[in-house]
């Protein structure tokens, strides 16, 4: 167990080397720094005496550990268009796009599990007929469209919720959250819903189809003619069963949830890493474009290896040390 | 048309011209075909029979585990009596594990992975018998050890990918029997298993089923088995039985030709033949069952009614033949010379 977590750990590491290696060659490959940073005004040897204090005359290796050093500090330079450090503006931007990718992500995972399990129990019913066509919008409209389309209806035709921004937050120590008032709450609702809508058919017509897979098997028809209860079996031995690929899907998922926040975000002015990340390509804000690369790397590692560890626990053939069947019958 | 042949025994179980059906989009498949046998309190019937015959169908279509499309089409089940073969999916499973347990074929796929042996079999005690989780776990230790698995009070805690296939089956076996049911289906369990461990696992079944006087409707296609375990034989022929009776008679004077087909197939020991004997051709697919007797085609004597009526089941001694050979009419006239 122990010597899994450090496999998985050195392998972490590895992955987000190479994500550094991309992020860092984005200072090289896209333009000249220096033109960015200074004006057109500036004489040669300003510029010579810049590139020498930023270190960028140093060779490639020596300029990349530095890089990779600041960044396991969780420093990124300074933004060459707000002129403030990158990784202030990362965490101002952070906590709102946590809280859209968290929000959206629940609401996917338990509509998603609870809409799968029902439609594999009464997989003739109407009900379920209804829900998995309705399913195939989900999976196949664009997030930006659906955004708009909820705009439309919610925001602008109902006037029920607003269409952009994060409404009122509250800073809790310099974690600015949404939770805490109602029109946080409001505002979250569409883009939650945007963002999640997709995850939720997905993870909806993945949790129906396993979940139509083990009520094929043995172990579930020996359940039923043990006797147990219908609770029991599709529940408590059925449900279980699904969990490992639910979760890899899940986790994955979540990941691109923080990814792709982006056109959410765009769609619905949210003021998240995500918006930050558009502004700055716009700009060509190196610092901030390689932070975001390396920040976003860095979740789907973090989440891959949840994942991995949450296997552990589900599955308990994974946990044994000794190969299986050591007595002979 | 069902007659007790025994009286002075109820049955513990009756199966009155069960029919099983499979809708299908090219017409309605029959894959059992009005099948009546019944068996008495702590005896043991084995249902032989090549694949694809309906002994498993059959087995299942008792408790009524049918899977959909499958369906019960018409018949009775009747357990002590009453008709179980109606009863609502809630009633439905008090009977299920409590008064018939089922052993399945493959071992290895019958016990949920997730789940350690132990918190099964508790959950499958508390299920039908009010106990508490202390006592529900010390009767899972003793069920264990009963079917002979050692140190249970250690093992009891493992989960069944850390047992053996023969060890698997035991513990499916103390599964079945956790709740004294009065019946145990067990459709082929030592099929998937071993030749070694065959023997081992029939003789628990034997065992445990002789201590508790339960019945047992043992389904195989090992005749070894059923001539060591079974007291009564049905033979089942494409979805319908072609004899019932008890196990001397069945193996060793049959009297339906197919019977006598499939016992002459079994190598004796002792015995030399150039080849063994065959029956000519396949058992039919359902959508292609002949008319009349669905054994004819291949019958070696068959003869024109054959072709045209089906036989009911005919009382021959203590068997019941469904062949007519055995007619009244064409035994009177000394037809059937064997």
């Amino acid at each position: 167990m122990l010597a899994f977590i450090v496999r998985r750990l050195l392998q972490s590491i590895v992955v987000m080397l190479v994500v550094a290696l991309v992020a860092f060659s984005l200072f090289n490959f896209v333009g000249d720094p220096i033109n960015n940073m200074v004006g057109q005004e500036a004489t040669t040897e300003q510029r010579a005496e810049l590139r020498e204090r930023l270190g960028l005359n140093d060779p490639i290796p020596v300029q990349f550990l530095r890089f990779v050093g600041n960044a396991a500090q969780g420093e990124f330079g300074i933004s060459y268009r707000t002129a403030r450090p990158v990784a202030d503006l990362i965490a101002e931007r952070l906590p709102a796009t946590v809280e859209l990718a968290v929000t959206s992500a629940a609401f996917a995972l338990t509509l998603g599990i609870v809409l799968g399990v029902y439609s594999a129990l009464n997989r003739y019913g109407w009900t379920s007929r209804f829900v998995m066509t309705a399913s195939l919008i989900g999976v196949s409209l664009p997030t930006f469209l659906i955004g708009i389309l909820l705009i439309w209806i919610f925001a602008v035709n109902l006037q029920w919720l607003p269409s952009y921004g994060r409404g009122e937050v509250v800073d809790l120590g310099g974690w600015r959250t949404g939770f805490l008032t109602l029109s946080g709450l409001q505002a979250l609702i569409l883009p939650a819903v945007t963002l999640g809508l997709y995850q939720l058919t997905l993870i909806m017509r993945l949790v129906r189809a396993e979940m139509l897979e083990v009520l094929r098997t043995d172990y579930i028809k020996f359940a039923r003619a043990r006797g147990l209860s219908n609770r029991a079996v599709n529940f408590g031995h059925a449900l279980k069963n699904t969990l490992v690929p639910v979760i890899t899907i899940t986790g994955l998922q979540l990941g691109s949830i923080i990814a792709f926040a982006i056109i959410t975000e765009t769609v619905f002015q949210w003021p998240g890493v995500g918006l930050l990340f558009i502004i700055a390509i716009r700009f060509v804000d190196i610092p901030v474009m390689a932070a975001y690369l390396i920040l976003i790397a860095l979740f789907f590692v973090i989440i891959n290896l949840i994942v991995d560890l949450l296997y552990y626990l589900v599955d308990p053939r994974l946990r044994v040390e000794t190969p299986a069947a050591r007595t002979a019958a | 048309m069902m007659a007790q042949t025994d009286s002075s025994e109820t049955p513990l179980l009756e199966v009155l011209n069960l029919r099983v059906e499979f809708p299908t989009r090219r017409g309605t498949l029959v894959a059992v075909d009005d099948i009546s046998f019944d068996i008495k309190p702590g005896e043991v019937l084995g249902v032989v029979g090549e694949s694809g015959a309906g002994k498993s169908l059959t087995g299942t279509a008792v408790i009524n585990l049918l899977e959909p499309p499958g369906r019960i089409a018409g018949g009775e089940v009747r357990l002590k009596g009453q008709r179980i073969d109606n009863l609502p999916q809630e009633k439905l499973r008090h009977i299920r594990g409590r008064q018939i347990g089922m052993v399945f074929q493959d071992p290895l796929t019958s016990l949920n992975p997730l789940y350690t042996v132990g918190y099964q079999l508790e959950e499958t005690i508390r299920t039908h018998m009010n106990m508490s989780e202390g006592q529900a776990r010390k009767r899972g230790i003793e069920l264990l050890s009963e079917v002979g698995i050692s140190a249970p009070q250690d093992r009891i805690d493992q989960y069944p990918h850390q047992f053996s296939g023969g060890m698997r089956q035991r513990i499916v076996i103390a599964l079945a029997v956790c709740a004294n049911p009065s019946l145990i289906i067990a459709d082929e369990p030592t099929t998937a298993l071993d030749v070694s461990i065959q023997a081992q696992i029939i003789d628990l079944l034997k065992r445990l089923c002789h201590e508790q006087g339960t019945a047992v409707m043992l389904i195989t296609h090992d005749m070894g088995v059923i001539a060591e375990t079974a007291d009564r034989v049905a033979v089942m022929y494409a979805g319908r039985l072609a004899e019932v009776g008890p196990v001397q008679n069945v193996i060793k004077q049959p009297y339906h030709p197919y019977t006598k087909g499939l016992m002459g197939a079994i190598p004796t020991v002792g015995q030399k033949l150039e080849r063994l004997t065959q029956i000519d051709g396949a058992m039919p697919r359902l959508t292609e069952i002949p008319s009349g007797c669905a054994f004819h085609p291949r019958c070696p004597k068959a003869f024109d009614r054959c072709d045209t009526e089906r036989p009911d089941p005919i009382a021959v001694e203590e068997s019941k033949v469904a062949c007519w050979l055995y007619d009244d009419a064409r035994v009177l006239s000394g037809e059937t010379e064997q």
